[in-house]
């Protein structure tokens, strides 16, 4: 579980975050939404330790960061563009990092088959294209088995078939009980995916909730409907 | 501990496997072997090896040191999402980088000697000081580079700024003390100038060696300065204490900085 309350920062005189008040449970898969500079990323940032908050508590699990890194272990964090050593091979980038986080056994290594990276393992990641690197970052993300996943737009550079393989993985790990959060700028994926919405615009939270709270609250026909709403500041 | 020789050793893998660290070996090895090849007297090839690597290293350990973070920024982000303390992984970058450079520099500078190393017999502490100086410019300007682009989120403006230092001290810095000095002829300037000679790395290893062996015509003004003003054992001992801190000095404000950085 991950309790953020009365979170600020800002970056110089730009207010990026406002009193952000937020619970993600086990077992849910939460989207965090809003247009582009809205402060998704630097809520995902603070919560992964890469953003310092200016004020404000977050908690995982029962732990409140103030920056230790241990808690980390329970993260599985894929980033919008992965990028890993360019001159090593895929084996090696997964042999680094079971080395960095001392965990050779409990892995969950059934993305590298799924998603075909068998082939690739000897390649350099230099040589691989934006999309091999992706699926090698989504490999790493579930390899550890983490009971937090935040994933930040994980579909974006893959193709249809990776995609929906990441998608069906992601609803496993839901099943197992995992606190799932997510941002995508598609829609389609999120009302296949999401149990709860969290929107922010411009550094607040205008919306959390299920999805379909939100399409009644705006009286909107779907969920598109409902996010442009939101987006051309309708208030709840 | 264990973290920090994992994180270097997996950086290091990375960086030896690049193209550039090559060139930079094939490099110094033309230049040295050269150099050998033109005159076949031992001192004069060491001293001139040695003021081109007072050139060349900084200037090396600066552009590689400043590309290789920004080129590795979301790498670096990548692993901080990882339970990796920010000190041992900024330290575990810092060593995975200027080993293969230091690597690169003894091959480069090393091979060519041992080629030849019948005419070097009676040099062995000559080129001992060649290629400490070596490794010590690599150390200090390495640190100094990542102070850089750390401090710069534009990689343009880290590269120019890069280039600017090591313009400066490797080149500017000795014209201007010989401006300032021949200017002011008539006063006794002789300590200002020893201190602000250990305001620049590159000044003070042309001056170990200076100290060392009686060069001075060939090592600059500052270099003479300096040894006139200290001589010998105090000479060297300042120095090295300097350089000391130097090395230090950059590498410690960029961790500090690394560490209260938002990513």
């Amino acid at each position: 579980m991950i309790k953020v309350t009365n979170l600020n920062k800002s970056f110089g005189s730009l207010e990026v975050l406002k009193k952000i008040d937020l619970e993600f449970v086990p077992g849910q898969i939460t989207y965090i939404v809003g247009p582009n500079g809205s402060g998704k990323s630097t809520l995902i940032k603070i919560i992964l330790g890469l953003v310092k908050s200016d004020s404000g508590d977050v908690w995982v699990g029962d732990y409140m960061l103030n920056g230790d890194c241990h808690y980390r272990d329970k993260i599985g964090y894929m980033p919008q563009s992965a990028s890993f050593p360019e001159n090593l091979t895929v084996t090696e980038v997964f042999k680094m990092l079971k080395d960095l986080r001392n965990n050779k056994d409990n892995l969950d290594e059934s993305l590298i088959k799924e998603l075909n990276l068998d082939k690739e393992l000897n390649k350099r990641l230099g040589n691989l294209s934006g999309g091999t690197k992706q699926k090698v970052s989504a490999a790493i993300t579930f390899l550890f088995n983490p009971s937090i996943l935040i994933l930040d737009e994980p579909t974006a550079g893959l193709d249809p078939v990776s995609s929906s393989i990441l998608k069906d993985k992601i609803k496993k790990e839901k099943e197992n009980g995992r606190t799932i959060i997510l941002t995508s700028h598609i829609l389609s994926e999120l009302e296949e995916l999401a149990d709860n919405v969290v929107f922010i615009l411009e550094g607040s939270i205008k919306f959390s909730g299920k999805i379909n709270h939100l399409i009644e609250k705006t009286s909107s026909l779907n969920l598109e409907r409902a996010m442009a709403a939101l987006m051309n500041g309708q208030l709840i | 501990m264990n973290l920090l020789f994992k994180i270097s050793s997996y950086q290091l893998r990375d960086v030896i496997r690049s193209k550039w660290i090559f060139f930079y070996t094939i490099l110094l090895m033309i230049i040295s072997y050269s150099l050998i090849s033109l005159t076949k007297e031992p001192a004069k090839i060491l001293i001139t090896m040695l003021n081109i690597n007072l050139i060349i290293v900084p200037l090396i350990s600066l552009i590689f040191g400043t590309i290789f973070l920004y080129n590795n920024k979301n790498n670096i982000i990548f692993l901080l999402s990882q339970p990796i303390k920010r000190n041992v992984l900024f330290l575990g970058l810092y060593i995975g980088l200027i080993l293969p450079i230091i690597l690169g520099f003894l091959l480069g500078v090393g091979i060519p000697i041992l080629f030849y190393v019948k005419i070097f017999s009676n040099y062995a502490e000559t080129i001992f000081l060649l290629l400490t100086t070596g490794i010590v410019l690599t150390i200090i300007f390495g640190g100094v580079a990542f102070y850089i682009s750390i401090s710069n989120e534009d990689r343009m403006k880290g590269l120019g700024i890069s280039i600017i230092v090591w313009l400066f001290l490797s080149i500017f810095y000795d014209g201007l003390l010989l401006i300032i000095f021949q200017t002011f002829a008539d006063y006794p300037l002789e300590k200002i100038s020893a201190f602000l000679i250990m305001f620049n790395p590159i000044d003070l290893t042309r001056i170990l060696v200076v100290i060392n062996f009686d060069v001075s015509a060939l090592m600059g003004y500052t270099g003479t300065v300096f040894k006139n003003f200290f001589g010998g054992n105090l000479g060297v001992l300042i120095s090295a204490l300097m350089l000391m801190f130097w090395s230090i000095l950059p590498l410690y404000l960029g961790l500090r900085k690394f560490k209260a950085k938002d990513f």
